[in-house]
Protein backbone atom coordinates (compact mmCIF):
# COMPACT_ATOMS: atom_id res chain seq x y z
CA UNK A 1 0.00 0.00 0.00
CA UNK A 2 1.32 3.11 -1.14
CA UNK A 3 0.29 6.38 0.88
CA UNK A 4 1.87 10.33 0.48
CA UNK A 5 4.52 10.84 2.47
CA UNK A 6 2.99 13.46 4.44
CA UNK A 7 0.78 11.22 6.11
CA UNK A 8 3.73 9.17 7.49
CA UNK A 9 4.31 9.73 11.08
CA UNK A 10 7.29 11.29 12.48
CA UNK A 11 10.47 8.79 13.94
CA UNK A 12 11.39 10.22 17.04
CA UNK A 13 15.28 9.89 17.88
CA UNK A 14 17.79 11.44 21.03
CA UNK A 15 18.34 13.86 18.12
CA UNK A 16 15.47 16.85 17.58
CA UNK A 17 14.04 17.23 14.03
CA UNK A 18 16.34 19.56 13.21
CA UNK A 19 19.44 17.62 13.29
CA UNK A 20 21.65 17.53 10.57
CA UNK A 21 22.99 14.47 7.91
CA UNK A 22 25.89 14.83 10.37
CA UNK A 23 24.80 14.83 13.97
CA UNK A 24 22.24 11.75 12.57
CA UNK A 25 24.89 9.92 11.16
CA UNK A 26 27.14 10.83 13.98
CA UNK A 27 24.47 9.02 16.54
CA UNK A 28 23.87 6.16 14.74
CA UNK A 29 28.06 5.64 14.73
CA UNK A 30 27.41 6.43 18.53
CA UNK A 31 25.38 3.53 18.71
CA UNK A 32 21.62 5.33 18.59
CA UNK A 33 20.06 3.59 15.57
CA UNK A 34 16.69 5.33 16.09
CA UNK A 35 18.81 8.71 14.85
CA UNK A 36 18.87 6.63 11.52
CA UNK A 37 15.18 6.69 11.10
CA UNK A 38 14.77 10.50 9.82
CA UNK A 39 17.38 9.59 7.08
CA UNK A 40 15.34 6.62 5.82
CA UNK A 41 12.54 8.67 5.90
CA UNK A 42 14.51 11.92 4.14
CA UNK A 43 16.32 9.71 1.63
CA UNK A 44 13.67 6.66 0.47
CA UNK A 45 11.42 9.04 -2.05
CA UNK A 46 14.85 9.71 -4.17
CA UNK A 47 15.90 5.58 -3.48
CA UNK A 48 12.74 4.91 -4.61
CA UNK A 49 12.71 6.96 -7.84
CA UNK A 50 15.55 5.30 -8.85
CA UNK A 51 14.73 1.72 -8.19
CA UNK A 52 11.77 2.38 -10.10
CA UNK A 53 14.00 3.03 -13.04
CA UNK A 54 15.45 -0.41 -12.74
CA UNK A 55 12.86 -2.60 -11.80
CA UNK A 56 9.34 -3.06 -12.57
CA UNK A 57 7.47 -4.84 -10.07
CA UNK A 58 6.64 -2.95 -6.92
CA UNK A 59 8.30 -5.83 -4.81
CA UNK A 60 11.18 -5.72 -6.40
CA UNK A 61 11.74 -1.75 -6.08
CA UNK A 62 11.09 -2.61 -2.36
CA UNK A 63 13.04 -4.98 -2.16
CA UNK A 64 16.02 -2.82 -3.44
CA UNK A 65 15.22 -0.09 -1.15
CA UNK A 66 15.41 -2.19 1.43
CA UNK A 67 18.43 -3.42 0.43
CA UNK A 68 20.55 -0.16 0.37
CA UNK A 69 19.40 0.89 3.87
CA UNK A 70 20.31 -2.27 5.22
CA UNK A 71 23.54 -2.30 3.00
CA UNK A 72 24.15 1.77 4.17
CA UNK A 73 23.48 1.24 7.94
CA UNK A 74 25.97 -1.48 7.65
CA UNK A 75 28.64 0.74 5.89
CA UNK A 76 28.15 4.54 7.55
CA UNK A 77 31.47 3.87 8.31
CA UNK A 78 32.72 4.15 5.44
CA UNK A 79 31.05 7.51 5.26
CA UNK A 80 33.60 10.04 5.83
CA UNK A 81 31.50 13.10 5.39
CA UNK A 82 33.52 15.05 2.68
CA UNK A 83 30.74 14.95 0.04
CA UNK A 84 27.02 15.28 1.43
CA UNK A 85 25.15 11.94 2.44
CA UNK A 86 23.12 12.04 -0.20
CA UNK A 87 25.61 11.43 -2.91
CA UNK A 88 26.76 8.78 -0.76
CA UNK A 89 23.82 7.36 -0.89
CA UNK A 90 22.97 7.09 -4.41
CA UNK A 91 26.34 5.99 -5.03
CA UNK A 92 25.06 3.00 -3.36
CA UNK A 93 21.88 3.21 -4.65
CA UNK A 94 22.97 3.11 -7.91
CA UNK A 95 25.40 0.36 -7.46
CA UNK A 96 22.66 -2.07 -5.75
CA UNK A 97 20.69 -1.50 -8.98
CA UNK A 98 23.18 -2.37 -11.31
CA UNK A 99 23.56 -5.65 -8.61
CA UNK A 100 19.97 -6.35 -8.89
CA UNK A 101 19.73 -5.71 -12.59
CA UNK A 102 22.95 -8.40 -13.44
CA UNK A 103 20.80 -10.95 -10.77
CA UNK A 104 17.72 -10.65 -12.73
CA UNK A 105 18.90 -10.79 -16.47
CA UNK A 106 16.50 -11.60 -18.61
CA UNK A 107 18.28 -13.56 -21.34
CA UNK A 108 15.35 -12.97 -23.47
CA UNK A 109 14.55 -11.46 -27.03
CA UNK A 110 11.25 -9.51 -27.58
CA UNK A 111 10.00 -10.20 -30.35
CA UNK A 112 7.54 -8.03 -32.46
CA UNK A 113 4.71 -10.04 -32.40
CA UNK A 114 4.95 -9.59 -28.65
CA UNK A 115 4.34 -5.97 -28.49
CA UNK A 116 0.76 -4.53 -27.44
CA UNK A 117 -1.69 -2.96 -30.23
CA UNK A 118 -0.40 0.86 -28.81
CA UNK A 119 3.78 0.01 -29.02
CA UNK A 120 3.12 -1.47 -32.25
CA UNK A 121 1.07 1.07 -33.61
CA UNK A 122 3.59 3.60 -32.54
CA UNK A 123 6.57 1.92 -34.37
CA UNK A 124 4.76 2.10 -37.64
CA UNK A 125 4.07 5.36 -36.96
CA UNK A 126 7.45 6.46 -36.72
CA UNK A 127 7.92 4.92 -39.73
CA UNK A 128 4.98 6.25 -41.91
CA UNK A 129 4.24 9.46 -39.84
CA UNK A 130 7.70 10.64 -37.97
CA UNK A 131 6.49 14.22 -37.25
CA UNK A 132 3.52 12.53 -35.17
CA UNK A 133 5.14 10.14 -33.03
CA UNK A 134 6.18 11.81 -30.27
CA UNK A 135 2.54 12.68 -29.55
CA UNK A 136 1.35 9.48 -28.71
CA UNK A 137 3.97 9.41 -25.89
CA UNK A 138 1.98 6.92 -23.82
CA UNK A 139 2.87 4.11 -26.15
CA UNK A 140 6.69 5.29 -26.46
CA UNK A 141 7.25 4.69 -22.49
CA UNK A 142 5.89 1.37 -22.58
CA UNK A 143 7.85 0.63 -25.47
CA UNK A 144 11.30 2.29 -23.83
CA UNK A 145 10.83 0.23 -20.70
CA UNK A 146 10.45 -2.74 -22.67
CA UNK A 147 13.28 -1.93 -25.17
CA UNK A 148 15.14 -1.44 -21.91
CA UNK A 149 14.68 -4.79 -20.22
CA UNK A 150 16.20 -6.25 -23.63
CA UNK A 151 19.48 -4.58 -22.92
CA UNK A 152 22.63 -6.40 -20.67
CA UNK A 153 22.89 -4.37 -17.10
CA UNK A 154 25.73 -2.70 -18.09
CA UNK A 155 23.79 -1.00 -20.96
CA UNK A 156 20.72 -0.62 -19.46
CA UNK A 157 22.53 1.30 -16.54
CA UNK A 158 24.18 3.40 -18.96
CA UNK A 159 21.49 4.68 -21.21
CA UNK A 160 19.25 5.63 -18.29
CA UNK A 161 22.00 7.54 -16.54
CA UNK A 162 23.09 9.36 -19.52
CA UNK A 163 20.31 9.48 -21.96
CA UNK A 164 17.06 9.64 -20.07
CA UNK A 165 18.73 11.57 -16.70
CA UNK A 166 20.77 13.51 -18.76
CA UNK A 167 23.96 12.93 -16.23
CA UNK A 168 27.51 13.44 -17.24
CA UNK A 169 29.81 11.01 -18.23
CA UNK A 170 31.83 12.19 -14.50
CA UNK A 171 28.88 11.96 -12.71
CA UNK A 172 28.31 8.58 -13.79
CA UNK A 173 31.72 7.60 -13.41
CA UNK A 174 31.22 8.56 -9.75
CA UNK A 175 28.03 6.78 -9.02
CA UNK A 176 29.41 3.66 -10.53
CA UNK A 177 32.63 3.57 -9.79
CA UNK A 178 33.98 2.92 -13.30
CA UNK A 179 36.45 5.30 -14.85
CA UNK A 180 35.66 7.84 -16.90
CA UNK A 181 36.88 5.71 -20.64
CA UNK A 182 35.17 2.91 -19.31
CA UNK A 183 31.72 4.67 -19.20
CA UNK A 184 31.94 6.68 -22.68
CA UNK A 185 32.75 2.41 -24.19
CA UNK A 186 30.15 1.12 -22.53
CA UNK A 187 28.00 4.36 -23.63
CA UNK A 188 29.18 3.38 -27.39
CA UNK A 189 28.49 0.05 -26.78
CA UNK A 190 24.78 0.16 -24.94
CA UNK A 191 23.62 2.76 -27.88
CA UNK A 192 24.60 -0.14 -30.76
CA UNK A 193 22.66 -2.42 -28.75
CA UNK A 194 19.44 -0.77 -27.92
CA UNK A 195 19.98 0.19 -31.84
CA UNK A 196 20.19 -3.66 -32.65
CA UNK A 197 17.24 -4.23 -30.24
CA UNK A 198 15.21 -2.02 -31.99
CA UNK A 199 16.34 -3.20 -35.93
CA UNK A 200 15.10 -6.84 -34.77
CA UNK A 201 11.85 -5.53 -33.39
CA UNK A 202 11.68 -3.24 -36.78
CA UNK A 203 12.61 -6.52 -38.80
CA UNK A 204 9.56 -8.75 -37.31
CA UNK A 205 7.03 -6.05 -38.30
CA UNK A 206 8.48 -4.96 -41.65
CA UNK A 207 10.32 -8.00 -43.08
CA UNK B 1 13.80 3.33 -41.31
CA UNK B 2 16.50 5.45 -39.55
CA UNK B 3 16.75 3.25 -36.01
CA UNK B 4 19.26 6.48 -34.61
CA UNK B 5 16.37 8.81 -34.78
CA UNK B 6 13.69 5.86 -33.40
CA UNK B 7 16.07 5.37 -30.74
CA UNK B 8 16.04 9.06 -30.11
CA UNK B 9 12.41 9.39 -30.06
CA UNK B 10 12.44 6.57 -27.41
CA UNK B 11 14.60 7.97 -25.29
CA UNK B 12 12.92 12.37 -25.65
CA UNK B 13 9.78 9.91 -24.68
CA UNK B 14 11.51 8.28 -21.63
CA UNK B 15 12.50 11.69 -20.80
CA UNK B 16 8.72 12.86 -19.90
CA UNK B 17 8.10 10.06 -17.91
CA UNK B 18 7.88 11.62 -14.35
CA UNK B 19 10.11 10.47 -11.50
CA UNK B 20 8.05 8.25 -9.05
CA UNK B 21 9.03 8.32 -5.82
CA UNK B 22 5.93 7.28 -3.84
CA UNK B 23 7.59 5.49 -0.82
CA UNK B 24 5.04 2.92 0.77
CA UNK B 25 3.40 3.68 4.12
CA UNK B 26 5.91 2.94 6.86
CA UNK B 27 8.48 1.88 4.84
CA UNK B 28 10.96 3.40 7.36
CA UNK B 29 9.43 1.57 10.14
CA UNK B 30 9.84 -2.30 8.52
CA UNK B 31 13.78 -0.84 8.23
CA UNK B 32 14.26 0.19 11.66
CA UNK B 33 12.29 -3.30 12.60
CA UNK B 34 14.57 -5.14 10.52
CA UNK B 35 17.78 -2.81 12.42
CA UNK B 36 16.53 -3.62 15.66
CA UNK B 37 18.31 -7.13 15.35
CA UNK B 38 21.19 -5.39 14.52
CA UNK B 39 23.17 -4.06 17.15
CA UNK B 40 25.59 -1.59 15.77
CA UNK B 41 26.92 -0.61 12.78
CA UNK B 42 29.76 -2.62 11.58
CA UNK B 43 32.56 -0.83 12.22
CA UNK B 44 35.37 -3.17 11.58
CA UNK B 45 33.88 -2.25 7.53
CA UNK B 46 37.03 0.03 6.92
CA UNK B 47 39.29 -2.29 8.64
CA UNK B 48 38.14 -5.48 6.70
CA UNK B 49 38.75 -3.44 3.38
CA UNK B 50 41.92 -2.22 4.57
CA UNK B 51 43.37 -5.47 5.02
CA UNK B 52 42.18 -7.34 2.23
CA UNK B 53 43.39 -4.30 -0.26
CA UNK B 54 46.93 -4.86 1.92
CA UNK B 55 46.51 -8.45 1.27
CA UNK B 56 46.04 -8.26 -2.19
CA UNK B 57 48.79 -5.77 -2.49
CA UNK B 58 51.43 -8.17 -0.48
CA UNK B 59 49.98 -11.49 -2.44
CA UNK B 60 50.95 -8.76 -5.74
CA UNK B 61 54.97 -8.48 -4.29
CA UNK B 62 55.49 -11.90 -3.31
CA UNK B 63 54.71 -12.66 -7.11
CA UNK B 64 56.57 -10.72 -8.09
CA UNK B 65 59.43 -11.57 -6.11
CA UNK B 66 59.25 -15.34 -6.77
CA UNK B 67 58.77 -14.38 -11.09
CA UNK B 68 61.92 -11.92 -10.22
CA UNK B 69 64.04 -15.06 -8.27
CA UNK B 70 62.92 -17.36 -11.39
CA UNK B 71 64.56 -14.79 -14.14
CA UNK B 72 67.26 -13.21 -12.21
CA UNK B 73 69.45 -16.70 -11.34
CA UNK B 74 71.88 -16.72 -8.00
CA UNK B 75 75.59 -16.72 -8.83
CA UNK B 76 76.39 -18.53 -5.59
CA UNK B 77 73.24 -21.52 -5.86
CA UNK B 78 73.17 -24.43 -7.82
CA UNK B 79 69.29 -24.80 -7.70
CA UNK B 80 66.06 -22.81 -6.37
CA UNK B 81 65.61 -26.29 -4.37
CA UNK B 82 68.82 -26.53 -2.91
CA UNK B 83 68.40 -22.04 -1.73
CA UNK B 84 65.19 -23.83 -0.17
CA UNK B 85 66.61 -26.54 1.50
CA UNK B 86 69.20 -24.76 2.87
CA UNK B 87 67.16 -21.98 4.19
CA UNK B 88 64.41 -24.26 5.69
CA UNK B 89 67.35 -26.09 7.81
CA UNK B 90 69.53 -22.94 8.70
CA UNK B 91 68.02 -23.01 12.48
CA UNK B 92 68.97 -27.13 12.84
CA UNK B 93 72.11 -26.70 11.30
CA UNK B 94 73.26 -23.76 13.23
CA UNK B 95 71.88 -26.16 16.14
CA UNK B 96 73.67 -28.72 15.28
CA UNK B 97 77.38 -26.77 15.17
CA UNK B 98 76.53 -25.08 18.54
CA UNK B 99 76.18 -28.85 20.11
CA UNK B 100 79.67 -29.57 18.56
CA UNK B 101 81.31 -27.07 19.69
CA UNK B 102 80.18 -27.23 23.36
CA UNK B 103 81.44 -31.06 23.36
Amino acid sequence: MIAPRAAEAVVCSALGKDATDAELIAAVLQGDTASFAPLVQKYSPRVFATARRYARRESEVEDIAQEVWLKSFQKLATFRGEAPFEHWLMRLTVRTCYDFLRGHQRNREMMFSELSQPEEDWLERVVTRPDEALEHAAAARQLIGRVLEQLSPAARLVITLLEIEERSVKEIAELTGWSVPLVKVRAFRARAEMKRCLARLAKGKYL
Amino acid sequence: MDLLKQSQKLIVAARTIPRDDRVPYAFHRRIMARLAGRTAVDLWEPWGRAFSRAAFCSVALMLLLAIGSFLVPSASSVSLSQDVETTLLAAVDNNTEQIGDTR
